[in-house]
């Protein structure tokens, strides 16, 4: 079923009895060309992709739990391509011009608002790092725009900028930048790789592998039986640990807890997205009104979907050093999500040491605005065994050959990334 | 959480640094996998972790201790000595 105003409008007269399921929740069969482990966006994405790029259909997508249900919904819903390393960039901005055209692709409302992602900066060093940011952006062709506390007061005034620790100076805007509702996006991936062909099975854990006798990967052992595959790709960010362990990886992640925070409703008041440059807080506004806010993840090795209070604490301290009426607003909910907090801070999208399987990892922080460039460069690598042009740094092996892609520069710590 | 520290008793969690995993030890020579697994690759197990906290607010000694990473249920800690087996 095609979305449209006019079948909007036909259902409405039928009292909305006639919609369908938006994808088909499919049992397993016996066997795929590829079996993608992991139904969050990035692994929906690398399935819609390969059916839809690579013509590659006889897809199966295998997810522990159900669609949405991971971190897919869970975070902050913040897209930018906002970059500083040649790794990164490119790659990122690819995916925020799959952001633009994404709802048209996927007949789906994504609810993609390009409402600005705004960076402040509170002293003259930062302001130089910012304005060497924007411009690595620029000579990447992507939109960049340093302001000044004025041009920053006229989008936000509310912000405190007098403030005597850490007075905003300016700031730096990606226009392009803003949010998308991201269990939609899930679920319009789901929904364009379903009518494709691909299938998508839910509450269906893989709890091995099927080796050959070269030890080559030729299939997931499952909850719900056996499924042979001629290559798999796990997209698991978060549980990518103990996935890879059941084939007997060792990799450069560790799994950490991101909280996530949202208010209760109010009416329009933040224009875009705005992160304060002096502690770790980044706030936007919903469709429906609420805050959405978060901050650091909480610092030690964690497998838990919640969080601690001590950042809860340090969240909202950030939040009101930078903009004190927050303080007046009540806190509706929070959440957790688990985090790859990869060695260097960046993901890994590549072949693994084991012939036939194949590793899309270590999001950290990151991995809702690279959604659309994530799949389309993990389904480019599983369709022709290949990087694609904007994910070839994203290697495995860049940890032992020193090629680190350290946007932060705090090195091999996972939890200051 | 709360950290049973041997030293100070039942302390808050935030009087402690996080360090992190406690099983890679720093290889004696220049052996460039063995620094490379060391410095880089980790088991990060869904369980049973053992790791080293920094009890900067409190005793200030580095403490190893036995946690659970989906549960943060605290087995056991004890001081934490240099080239502890894993």
């Amino acid at each position: 079923m095609r979305y449209s105003i006019l079948q909007l409008a036909t259902q409405a007269l039928r009292r909305h009895r006639d919609w369908t399921p938006a994808w088909r929740d499919a049992a397993p069969r016996e066997g795929y060309d590829i079996v993608i482990v992991g139904g969050g966006g990035h692994g929906l994405a690398a399935a819609y992709y390969l059916a839809k790029v690579h013509g590659i259909t006889r897809v199966a997508v295998v997810e522990r739990g159900w669609i949405g249900g991971g971190n897919a919904g869970r975070n902050t819903t913040i897209i930018r391509s906002n970059y500083g390393l040649p790794g990164n960039e490119p790659f990122y901005e690819w995916a925020m011009k799959l952001w633009e055209g994404l709802e048209q692709d996927l007949n789906y409302n994504a609810m993609v608002s390009q409402r600005g992602v705004l960076n402040l900066y509170h002293s003259d060093a930062q302001r130089d790092a910012y304005a060497r940011r924007g411009n690595a952006m620029r000579l990447h062709g992507v939109d960049a725009e340093l302001l000044d506390a004025d041009a920053v007061r006229q989008m936000a005034p509310f912000l405190d900028f007098d403030n005597a620790r850490f007075p905003i100076q300016g700031g730096l805007l990606q226009a392009r930048g803003g949010t998308a509702r991201h269990d939609a996006v899930n679920w319009g991936y789901a929904r364009a790789a379903s009518a494709l062909g691909v299938d998508i099975i839910q509450n269906c854990e893989v709890t091995g592998f099927l080796r050959d006798t070269s030890g080559a990967v030729v299939g997931v052992e499952t909850s719900r039986g056996a499924i042979r595959a001629g290559k798999v790709g796990l997209a698991v960010a978060g549980m990518t640990g103990p996935v890879a362990a059941k084939a007997g990886l060792r990799l450069p992640i560790e799994s950490h807890a991101l909280q996530a925070f949202v208010s209760e409703g109010l009416k329009p008041l933040i224009p875009g997205v705005i992160t304060f440059g002096a502690g770790h807080f980044y706030v936007s506004q919903s469709d429906k009104g609420g805050l959405v806010f978060g901050g650091d993840i909480d610092g030690y090795n964690s497998y838990a979907q919640r969080g601690n209070l001590p950042v809860v604490e340090d969240v909202c301290e950030g939040g009101m050093a930078v903009m004190p009426m927050i303080g007046r607003v009540r806190l509706l909910r929070s959440w957790g999500g688990i985090m790859d907090m990869s060695m260097d801070g960046s993901p890994i999208i590549d072949h693994t040491p084991i012939a036939g399987l194949y590793l899309n990892a270590g999001w950290c922080y990151g991995g809702f605005k690279a959604t659309p460039a994530s799949g389309w460069c993990f389904a480019h690598l599983l369709a022709t065994d290949t990087a694609h042009e904007t994910a070839t740094a994203y290697r495995l092996d860049r940890f032992r050959t020193g090629h680190l892609i350290d946007e932060k520069g705090v090195g091999a710590q996972p939890n200051l990334h | 959480m709360r950290i049973p520290c041997p030293f100070c008793g039942s302390r808050d969690s935030r009087e402690f640094v996080h360090r992190g995993d406690a099983a890679p030890i720093r290889p004696a020579g220049d052996d460039a996998d063995a620094m490379f697994d060391y410095l880089y690759l980790r088991d990060n197990p869904a369980g049973q972790f053992e790791e080293l906290w920094y009890h900067a607010q409190g005793c200030r000694n580095w403490l190893r201790v036995r946690r659970h990473t989906v549960s943060h249920a605290i087995e056991s800690a004890e001081f934490a000595r240099i080239g502890h087996a894993a």
